[in-house]
């Protein structure tokens, strides 16, 4: 796919997601919206997946590790095709197979793993690459991990035995927005240096626009060719990114907007979406 | 109920030999059986019994080190990848130290994970209160989709084993250290999810699991001297539990439980949330009762901290004192 649709794509998945939480009153929109573009292009072009055979042996795996960010995932596999956009609007309802934090039981197609309890989604993709590793097989594993989620003592531990394995089947992302809960990392608990930290543990380690298409394309691709271990992509990004008020605010972390400021955050990203048509035409 | 015959006991001085071979011997065999068997170590790798399967099929042993959190949610990425993965360190860790990790990723995603529990109970020894596991069975037959199976000797660890490799989902095996009394042989059957009469007797039920089952068939021949007919049950599953079996085995009137693990939430407590609803009837528990356990010789703490077959002999005479 082009970079012009994917970008196209983005705007669609952002609209989604104000729509969701908001309809469902609850959610976490910030963290939604700063892992938008990694979804987008792993999804529609970096990885092999079958929407009409989810499980098709053949596909690559994605591992939502920060599973509060599903309202991205689920408009993702939606949009892909997995199923159909209307269900989008059941977020969080009693019955819905888009439960609040990701949870397979209820049969959502694409969905591979029930996630939600932070640190343990990269142990999840570590095992399922070194199944793939194991068979020989060529099934690559895609794991996307929040900055805050890294404070989690078993984030490192599967850091270290991934490496250890020198599983070049794993790719690892982390979405740094800078902003958890409590504020900005560097205050609730610093983690940096972020990018020698994974590097001092074994990982090709890459650091991108997580915002920009081209640049998070290019860096999975330079994920795909090493093989020598395990890559992460440090996906620098902005929490909220697309509505104005909501960028840079960790109160946006998990609060869903009311009517009026959907309504408000929905215009703007249709004024964004067209200036940014308007430049492509240029 | 059909009783299960077993082979004559040397109550002053049986065979013995410790669990966690049972363990080891039946995770080879799930290996020969079945080539999507694969294994982790945590470092205690020996000690566990994995190194029997570790030496068989290097080639799908996988070592992780101390890091139980890692060890049991990269166990559930290769079960959700069409593996069946078994990992296995002492009871403390494999069912504390990640707990989340089964209740979260194993357990929610019903991912093909079996959880080999070792160094169960007080018998660990010398070691302490930090070595010796007495929660496991508490604070895993609470979460959905996990099974608890708490054999009695080397041959239904083995069982045990063999059977959690062929059936899908997540399961919990508890096995100790120490050599104990073995009770069944390999013809033995073993029927999960089953309450087992080991002992007719229409006085009094004592319900064991683990190796308290021995000293319960001890105990009920003891009593027997004295005029008390004690029927004695192997309840190996722990979960789910086998409610229709409880209810024959409640007949008598009056039950004794009996395990090396926690009275709080322990095999007793899932046996009187079934007896107080189908047939209330007297309890008594035999376990230890909200301590930690300390060093020792496995002996003398199974004495210090009540778990021997005369304290089950004293609790049988106790609720048999409240039996109507």
């Amino acid at each position: 796919m082009e970079i012009r649709e994917l970008e196209k794509l983005t705007w669609t998945v952002r609209k989604d997601i104000i729509r969701m939480i908001t309809e469902a009153g609850s959610g976490h929109p910030g963290g939604s919206l700063s892992s938008v573009e990694i979804m987008t292009a792993l999804y529609f072009s970096v990885m092999k997946v079958d929407p009409k055979n989810p499980k098709w042996d053949g596909r690559d795996y994605f591992i939502l590790s920060k599973g509060h960010v599903c309202p991205t995932l689920y408009s993702v596999l939606a949009r892909r095709g997995f199923f159909d956009p209307e269900e989008l609007m059941t977020l969080r309802k009693l019955g819905s197979r888009l439960q609040g934090h990701p949870g397979v039981n209820k049969g959502l197609p694409g969905l591979e793993a029930s996630t939600g309890s932070l640190g343990q989604g990269l142990s999840i993709a570590s095992g399922v690459a070194l199944a793939m590793k194991l068979d020989g097989k060529p099934n690559r594993v895609y794991c996307l991990m929040g900055d805050g989620e890294l404070d989690e003592g078993n984030i490192w531990e599967a850091a270290m035995s991934s490496a250890h394995y020198r599983l070049f089947n794993l790719c690892g992302i982390v979405d740094h927005n800078g902003l958890q809960i409590d504020g900005e990392l560097k205050n609730v608990l610093d983690i940096a240096p972020l990018l020698n930290k994974w590097k001092a543990f074994g990982w090709n380690a890459i650091e991108v626009d997580g915002h920009s298409i081209e640049e998070v394309l290019d860096a999975f691709l330079q994920a795909e060719k090493y093989k020598s271990g395990p890559t992460v992509i440090i996906a620098k990004t902005v929490k909220g990114k697309g509505v104005s008020f909501m960028e840079n605010v960790a109160g946006w972390h998990g609060v869903a907007p009311k009517k009026d400021e959907a309504e408000k955050a929905l215009k703007e990203l249709e004024e964004r979406e067209k200036a940014w048509e308007e430049k492509w035409k240029k | 109920m059909e009783k299960i015959n077993l082979g004559k006991i040397d109550f002053e001085n049986p065979q013995m030999a410790s669990t966690r071979e049972g363990f080891g011997k039946g995770l080879v065999k799930a290996g020969e059986e079945n080539p999507n068997v694969v294994a982790f170590g945590a470092d205690i790798t020996s000690s566990t019994k994995v190194s029997l399967f570790r030496d068989r099929f290097p080639e799908r042993f996988f070592s992780l080190g101390i890091a139980e959190q890692n060890l049991a949610a990269t166990a559930c990425g290769m079960a959700l990848a069409g593996k069946i993965a078994f990992f296995s360190t002492y009871g403390v860790f494999a069912s504390g130290r990640c707990w989340d990790q089964i209740r979260t990723s194993i357990c929610y995603n019903n991912a093909n994970v079996k959880i080999g529990g070792a160094h169960g109970g007080v018998s660990v020894g010398p070691d302490g209160a930090t070595h010796q596991a007495l929660e496991e069975i508490a604070v895993m037959r609470c979460i959905p989709n996990m099974r608890v199976i708490v054999p009695c000797d080397v041959h239904e660890t083995m069982k045990a084993t063999l059977w959690a490799a062929k059936d899908y989902g997540p399961v919990y095996i508890r096995f100790g250290r120490e050599p104990v009394p073995v009770i069944v042989d390999e013809n033995t059957p073993f029927e999960f999810g089953k309450i087992a009469l080991f002992r007719e007797g229409k006085d009094v039920s004592i319900i064991a699991c683990g190796p308290m089952v021995y000293d319960s068939l001890k105990a009920a021949e003891i009593l027997s001297k004295d005029g008390i007919d004690a029927a004695v049950y192997n309840l190996h599953t722990v979960k789910p539990i086998d409610e229709q079996g409880i209810l024959e085995a409640s007949k008598t009137g009056a039950i004794v439980t009996a395990e090396e693990h926690q009275i709080m939430g322990g095999m007793g407590s899932a046996v009187a949330e079934v007896v107080v609803r189908k047939n209330p009837v007297p309890m008594e528990f035999v376990g230890i009762y909200d301590r930690f356990g300390e060093s020792g010789e496995p002996r003398e703490l199974m004495r210090e901290f009540n778990v021997t077959y005369s304290d089950i002999i004293e609790a049988v005479k106790k609720v048999l004192s409240r039996k109507k």
